[in-house]
């Protein structure tokens, strides 16, 4: 590795002034950031040309709690084959976004629609058949088995009787297998250890089979090597076609593994499109309010503060 | 394979329920000799209205005292632990018990107020179940916020409108006479002894749909026990299944206070020691809670008959025996149950 050293790229000193070209949406992103020279190559081989089609289409959305207005009119697309990075500082408005395209949270304003179709209209178990949710580090207050855990990604997909058909079991085993959990299935959740119950909650959306998952920070807390794994899974799951959104905390992570960003801040987007084109240090500078800075090393971009 | 070794457990726990049953009929302060007793019962459950070879003393004991008295534990042991299962997974919470939202207290208060005012009030038993639901909708009302109903602000409105209902109570037995005031203790120690077949026909009625109900929905509870918006994430509604769910296992206790009086720690512990036999899946916890209720309780009130010259109220009984058994279950298994 030490032989691998190559001369830092100094990024920053030719910035190509912003371009200001208009969104592809349509819509006003705020001014453009990036094509940082530092980010036309990237070696995780972030995918182009994914589907022009969008899966689920958020437009214009606000949101207030009470009197506060936490998201001012944010517009997002969610396409297939594509991870989607949402990144943000703390009360960006992230969270938000994500329960309001989840539909646990009903927009004061805005259109969130998924094949023409406003998902309020659809209905919490409809919703469900075709947006998955990865939740955040938590402890169920039961201690059930990780094939029960995934077996309730099937909820949505139910009959009239609460027995899973054969149809459910190979989708279950399917999804385990996915994550490389299956020799796990019979052990209680609770005991797993934190990259193993994140897995988990992977596998049960998987199991959901839905055309769009939206995972809320699904390494926080997690070591080195179990977030490359989570990572690893959920880039493979995106490229078998589903549209994949993360909410993330790590700008790197997104570098490294994400085919799109959308940078949030103040409810508002502050730029949104392809990492490579969009990803610089005048965007996470204004995203974060402090110096920050960024490098290539060994062919790979790295932030660091 | 796990699902035959769940089916072979519950039907052991069937059995054990059957084996529980013949003490229970057979033996009581009377002494009737078992052969008797199953002749009575055959006979009678043929449609014969006065069986031959069996005096009329027997007659009435087998068939008007006992075997209502035993539909009624089994029914009772039942509606506690189900809706003891229902509200557990409500509230995402192993440790609430069916009485948590105000049901016993709302029931003392009822038979307190029934018993010291008896012109005013149209009985005992009525006015305990209609304060028992009473008491369980303030609560309900009380912790809706914005047309969202937390489980926290739940419970705590179901502390706080228990409180109140108990301080009722407290009125009622400081305006009691001696007589009265020993009936309203009597009624919340909590007993079978005045069972009939109307009783037994009331509590069958509404506590077998509400058990049937509530199994149909444990794949639904296991989902709601996640929490509100994972369940929502899976395409639950939570706030429609709790409503249902909540009013299922309130009903069906409101119907077992109103006649029994306070049993405690059936609800409790019986799904606890089911889930010590089935894990969490409520599918499994449901049925098995229920039958491990019945079999406590019948096996508690034939204890409760038989041990002394005199009864021994029910609810004395049960908590004797149940709260040692749930500091074992918790102190022992607590591990493997709950993984901590």
């Amino acid at each position: 590795m030490a032989n691998d050293l190559v001369s830092p790229v100094l990024v920053g000193a030719d910035l190509p002034s912003p371009s200001p070209s208009a969104s592809e949406l349509g819509v006003d992103q705020g001014p453009a950031y990036g094509q940082d020279p530092a980010f036309a190559h990237d070696p995780a081989g972030h995918r182009d040309g994914v589907g022009e089609r969008a899966l689920m289409k958020v437009r214009e959305v606000r949101f207030s709690y009470g009197t506060k207005e936490v998201l001012k009119g944010v517009s997002l697309e969610v396409k297939p084959g594509c991870l989607q990075g949402l990144l943000g500082p703390n009360g960006s408005g992230k969270t938000t976004l994500f329960k309001c395209c989840l539909g646990f949270l009903k927009p004061k304003s805005g259109l969130i629609e998924m094949d023409g179709v406003s998902i309020g209209s659809l209905g919490t178990r409809r919703l469900a058949a075709k947006v998955a949710y990865v939740p955040q580090e938590h402890y169920p207050s039961f201690p059930f088995t990780v094939s029960e855990m995934v077996e309730m990604g099937r909820f949505p997909r139910r009959g009239r009787l609460p027995i899973l058909s054969r149809r459910d079991r190979e989708a279950v085993a399917g999804a385990l297998a996915r994550v490389g959990l299956e020799k796990l299935a019979g052990d209680s959740y609770v005991r797993l250890s934190g990259g193993q119950r994140r897995l988990v909650l992977v596998a049960r959306a998987l199991a959901q089979e839905a055309e769009i998952m939206f995972l809320d920070e699904p390494t926080s807390s997690l070591d080195f090597a179990n977030q490359l794994v989570v990572w690893e899974t959920v880039r493979s799951i995106a490229a078998e076609g589903l549209g994949v959104v993360i909410c993330c905390h790590d700008p790197n992570h997104i570098l490294w593994f994400c085919d799109e960003v959308a940078a949030l801040k103040g409810g508002r987007i502050l730029a949104q499109g392809k990492v490579g084109q969009t990803m610089g240090r005048d965007l996470l500078e204004e995203l974060y309010g402090r110096s920050i800075g960024v490098e290539k090393v060994s062919g790979r971009t790295f932030i660091y503060p | 394979m796990i699902f035959r070794r769940k089916l072979a457990a519950l039907l052991v726990l069937l059995g054990l329920l059957t084996a529980a049953f013949f003490p229970a009929i057979i033996s009581g302060a009377y002494d009737i000799k078992a052969g008797q007793v199953f002749s009575i019962i055959w006979a009678k459950a043929k449609g014969q209205s006065e069986p031959k070879g069996a005096s009329r003393a027997d007659q009435v004991i087998v068939w008007r005292i006992r075997l209502p008295r035993v539909i009624l534990a089994v029914a009772a042991g039942m509606a506690l632990s189900v809706a003891g299962v229902a509200y557990q997974g409500c509230f995402r919470n192993p440790l609430v018990e069916p009485y948590i939202l105000g049901v016993s207290a709302g029931a003392s208060c009822g038979a307190s107020l029934a018993i010291v005012f008896p012109n005013h009030f149209p009985g005992t038993q009525i006015t305990a179940f209609v304060f028992a639901l009473m008491a369980v909708m303030i609560s309900y009302g009380l912790a809706r916020n914005r047309g969202q109903i937390s489980p926290v602000a739940l419970v705590l409105s179901g502390v706080i409108v228990g409180a109140l209902f108990s301080a009722v109570v407290g009125v009622m037995k400081y305006l009691a006479a001696d007589t009265q005031l020993r009936e309203i203790t009597f009624w919340m120690m909590g007993g079978l002894y005045y069972a009939t077949w109307a009783d037994a026909r009331l509590a069958a009625a509404v506590i077998g749909p509400a058990f049937l109900l509530i199994w149909y929905f444990g794949w639904h509870l296991n989902v709601l026990s996640l929490g509100d918006e994972e369940a929502r994430g899976l395409g639950l509604n939570p706030t429609q299944i709790r409503l249902l769910l909540v009013a299922v296992a309130t009903l069906a206790a409101s119907v077992c206070v109103s006649i029994c009086g306070i049993i405690a720690w059936v609800g409790l512990m019986a799904p606890h020691a089911a889930r010590f036999v089935f894990g969490p899946d409520n599918r499994w916890v449901a049925p098995g809670a229920a039958i491990l209720g019945a079999v406590y309780l019948l096996v508690c009130d034939t204890v409760a008959r038989t041990l002394t010259a005199a009864e021994i109220p029910l609810g004395i009984i049960t908590s004797i025996l149940g709260a040692p058994y749930l500091l074992w279950l918790l102190r022992r298994k607590g591990g493997e149950i709950y993984g901590q």
